[in-house]
């Protein structure tokens, strides 16, 4: 029988990545406006794999994380753009709330399993 | 430091942003006896703060802009000089209404990230 660690594996690394990839995305939002920022990212199909593959999940996440390439860049050499920044932010909560509900599912099975209802 | 951190020090910055436009607005269309006691624009300067793979703003310092005050010729002005010229109050209006735009709009993200966030941990922390 697998213990619970990797029970919750894939479900909580996804969430902490998630978790990880919303203070970037809040970081790009604060830096709307200051000159010279570049705006950062994480690739999460990859860091998921990668994580998924044995490395640590915060080994994962810096390996996956990247600079964002603007759609076009401006004068003062930042590269947040609100919209594509607020469209993955909504993205990522969603995607958030989605993994947080897998692991409260799998957390209630578990209950359920052990009451022997 | 945490997303609460980022998001609040952002809305910090740029409350200092509006604090800034709404002095330079106040002074817009004051008249000055002489060219360097006339009032002239500031602007914050934005620092970003970087921590781990966290990066959040911070104001560095408040700057005059360097926009030239103007002569305008205002021969009833009881301050004018014996040519009847004052100083204008450097101040770009339009540039600055359009400042207090984006500072409000920057600000509203910021809540609105703050309240993402803020739900998102309650419904994680919620015990079920």
């Amino acid at each position: 029988m697998p213990s619970l660690d990797q029970v919750f594996a894939l479900n909580g690394g996804a969430l902490k990545l998630r978790s990880q990839r919303l203070n970037m995305l809040a970081s790009n939002i604060a830096n709307a406006s200051t000159p010279g920022y570049k705006a950062k990212d994480l690739d999460f199909d990859r860091a998921m794999q990668q994580a998924q593959n044995g490395s640590s999940v915060n080994k994962a996440m810096n390996d996956h994380t990247g600079f964002r390439v603007p759609l076009q860049p401006s004068l003062d050499g930042n590269t947040v753009e609100l919209s594509v920044e607020q469209t993955l932010f909504a993205e990522n909560a969603i995607q958030y709330r989605t993994t947080l509900s897998f692991l409260q599912g799998q957390v209630s099975s578990i209950k359920r399993a052990l009451k022997g209802e | 430091m945490n997303v609460f951190d980022v998001a609040s020090r952002a809305m910090s910055a740029q409350m200092v942003r509006l604090n800034t436009t709404a002095s330079n607005l106040a002074n817009a269309r004051t008249d000055y006896a002489t060219k360097d006691e006339a009032f002239r624009a500031m602007r914050p300067v934005f620092r970003t703060v970087m921590e781990e793979n966290m990066a959040t703003v911070d104001v560095e310092r408040v700057v005059q802009t360097d926009l030239e005050p103007q002569r305008r010729h205002d021969p009833s002005n009881p301050i004018a000089d014996e040519d009847g010229y004052v100083w204008e109050a450097a101040v770009d209006e339009t540039a600055e209404m359009i400042d207090m735009l984006e500072t409000a709009r920057n600000y509203q993200n910021n809540v609105q990230v703050l309240q993402t966030a803020k739900s998102l941990i309650l419904e994680t922390v919620r015990n079920q």
